[in-house]
């Protein structure tokens, strides 16, 4: 049970994404180091929203950096007790820090969709991102997540064209996250134009905020981001401080991120 | 015996077999299209591509003419005479040692069932404007296949390959280079066939625009699975005309080897509302159900979601997918059509497993008897038939799909023989 002063979980996501800022989503992969303490570091640095990766044998969205963070996480042992312990660590430190679990189908639905919807619930969840569960196929997990008052995040991308995009927005909770680029993530970056285009579309079909992101590495990739979405996603670039810098990674991870969520907070809204 | 009616929407029925997918894709609980947003509208588009090639009469022409002069179909149908003598030695009784006859797809262009399919996608694919090909490939026979077909209609071909099957199938890798792919090698994971699948998807996801994924087995998102089993059924539409023809009536028990299922499917579907022939698949037991190595997913798996599909999967109480272990190439895929597992939780196909030194020899013994050298992968078919075989009277007729020839696999087989060559 939460306690009466700590937010529930549509709320946490929905206040961080009423700041008068554009939001700052920070990626980092479960079991990939001290996940304790380089969570921490994201926060500290300034972190608005944390996305916990689920790791998987298969991350066959992902590119080279995530992927071999999956292969190191699963190596070390990681399992989904461990990821859902993390969850729940993180909530007791950080009781108002919007928490997202991002990963693969298979994971979250082999003990059954209500079995993994309630361990998120209990974990202090606020919403969870698969990747490999379209609209299509939502009944595999999105009744459960929404009866156990999880957001169900979708995505949206650059082939998604405007006669899918209802179906899509429809269903989705917190935000949607507009993968920027047609390929795998940490590779090439969108153009700023392409973007622009493509937020202006959604935040016309949705009043749900939208964060972009695959690709966003520097902090001035993320300002001008942040001109236009509510949110900007950054991943790849963690993700591989961990795995350069080890036991030493949560002080880059907040330089990294400090430099990050200044661009991203400066950006005045609306303001192209 | 005029065409059986293949999958092409006629009027539900529902006492066959024969009517899946649904419209979404889904075989009971299986299938689906478990794919990533950016995959998902060039699926859709490849579903109502493909019903147009059904509906298209010119399609199924040209799919026709270039089976019959370019791959050399019909195949064989071929009475096992002495391999059917062979297993009377041991059979049960006087009285039993069923008749064996094969299906011979490995007699098709490119050695292998594989081509059949490659042939529908590479017509798709065009038919579609797409201008650059990739494919998985195991064993080597898809990726053979795809290059054939790209060689023959002047496509750029890249294959995935895993790193350790392009060490167990260096003939097969020279093939596609000398029929000018690209073999990019797949080191993640542990270097087999469901690594060369990620970055098939990882590729496709990024090149959206002018690349067709050419996917080997009736596996991965709808409309793949229904695809790949009606391009393959060719193989068991010719297989009911031809059992006619030669005893005058339908077989009573059909076998062929599953990795991914395609081989299978072809044979068994156009049979699947004949309630009097039985079928059996036959997955790689590897070194033995009892452990891990073995890539058996109906029989040692659970259901669950990869590659786009939901289906049984070797995997772990998490969810992570295990590696799969077969002396073949073509069978170690820790998952399978989702078509399979529903025929078998259905209860209309029976699924059994062989291990590998049971391959091995029933390789040796087709060698021996018929002085066909088989594949890996149908020699675990012919493994299953052996025990099959016995239990059955003299006057009963088994059909086997020999779905490969052996070439790609006498290095494999002489090193487990202890041969230098």
């Amino acid at each position: 049970m939460n306690k009466p002063d700590t937010m529930n979980a549509p709320n946490r996501l929905a206040s961080a994404f009423a700041k008068p800022h554009p939001a700052l989503v920070c990626f980092l992969t479960a079991g990939d180091g001290d996940t304790a303490a380089n969570l921490d570091a994201l926060v500290a640095g300034g972190a608005d929203v944390i996305e916990l990766g689920m790791p998987f044998t298969d991350p066959m969205a992902d590119g080279p950096a995530i992927q071999n963070a999956n292969i190191r996480s699963l190596g070390a042992g990681t399992t989904t007790a461990d990821v859902f312990s993390m969850a729940t660590e993180f909530r007791q430190r950080h009781p108002d820090i919007p928490l997202v679990l991002m990963g693969y189908a298979n994971p979250m639905v082999r003990r059954g969709s209500e079995w993994f919807a309630n361990a998120a619930k209990d974990a202090g969840v606020d919403g969870v991102i698969c990747v490999d569960i379209p609209p299509e196929e939502d009944e595999a997990l999105g009744p459960a997540l929404r009866a156990a008052g999880i957001a169900p995040i979708r995505l949206a991308t650059p082939t998604t064209d405007h006669k899918r995009l209802p179906a899509v927005i429809e269903g989705s909770e917190g935000f949607l996250y507009y993968v920027s680029v047609a390929g795998i993530t940490g590779k090439q970056q969108a153009a700023q134009g392409s973007i622009e285009d493509a937020v202006a579309i959604l935040k016309s079909a949705t009043d749900l905020p939208v964060a972009v992101g695959f690709g966003v590495r520097t902090p001035e990739q993320a300002g001008a981001i942040a001109k236009v979405a509510d949110g900007v996603v950054v991943g790849s670039a963690l993700v591989e401080l961990v795995a350069e810098h080890g036991s030493n990674a949560p002080a880059k991870l907040r330089e990294l991120t400090a430099g990050l969520a200044k661009a991203v907070h400066s950006a005045a809204r609306g303001t192209p | 015996m005029t065409e059986q009616p293949n999958s092409f929407r006629n009027q539900p029925d529902a006492n066959s077999f024969r009517q899946m997918p649904d419209e979404r894709g889904h075989f009971g609980d299986y299938g689906g299209r478990y794919v990533a947003e950016t995959l998902m509208p060039l699926v859709l588009d490849l579903e109502r591509e493909y019903r147009a090639a059904q509906a298209d009469p010119a399609f199924k022409a040209e799919f026709d003419d270039l089976l019959e002069h370019y791959v050399g179909r019909p195949s064989p149908l071929y009475f096992a005479e002495r391999l059917t003598e062979n297993l009377r030695i041991g059979a049960a009784s006087p009285d039993h040692g069923a008749q064996v006859w094969f299906k011979r797809d490995e007699l098709n262009h490119t050695g292998a069932h594989k081509i059949n399919n490659c042939i529908g996608q590479i017509l798709l694919a065009i038919r579609m404007g797409k201008t650059r090909i990739i494919a998985e490939t195991g064993a080597g026979q898809h990726g053979v296949a795809t290059a054939t077909v790209c060689a023959r209609f002047g496509l750029p071909c890249v294959i995935y390959m895993g790193a350790e099957d392009i060490r167990r199938q260096q003939p097969n890798v020279f093939r596609m280079k000398l029929l000018g792919a690209k073999v990019v090698p797949v080191t993640s994971g542990r270097g087999t066939l469901k690594d060369a699948m990620n970055e098939g998807l990882r590729d496709w996801v990024a090149n959206v625009h002018d690349t067709f994924y050419i996917i080997g087995t009736a596996a991965g998102p709808h409309p793949y699975p229904e695809m790949v089993r009606d391009f393959q059924s060719v193989i068991g539409k010719e297989a009911r005309v031809q059992m006619q023809d030669r005893i005058g009536r339908l077989p009573d028990l059909l076998v062929a080897a599953i990795g991914g299922g395609s081989n299978a499917l072809g044979l068994f579907h156009p049979f699947l509302d004949d309630a009097d022939v039985k079928m059996l698949g036959v997955e790689a037991a590897g070194h033995g159900l009892d452990g891990d190595e073995h890539a058996a997913s109906l029989l040692g798996g659970f259901p669950g979601v990869l590659h786009g599909n939901k289906t049984y999967l070797l995997q772990d109480d998490d969810g992570q997918i295990t590696e799969g272990h077969s002396i073949s190439a073509g069978l170690d895929y820790p998952g399978i059509g989702p078509e399979h597992a529903w025929l078998k939780d259905s209860g209309r196909v029976e699924y059994t497993a062989v291990t590998d030194e049971e391959a091995l020899e029933a390789f040796q013994l087709l060698c021996r008897t018929e002085g066909i050298i088989p594949a890996l992968e149908p020699s675990h078919a012919i493994a299953a038939v052996a025990k099959q075989a016995k239990e059955m009277p003299k006057d009963s007729v088994i059909l086997a799909n020999l779905c490969g020839r052996g070439d790609k696999d006498i290095f494999t087989v002489a090193e487990r023989l202890g041969v230098e060559m």
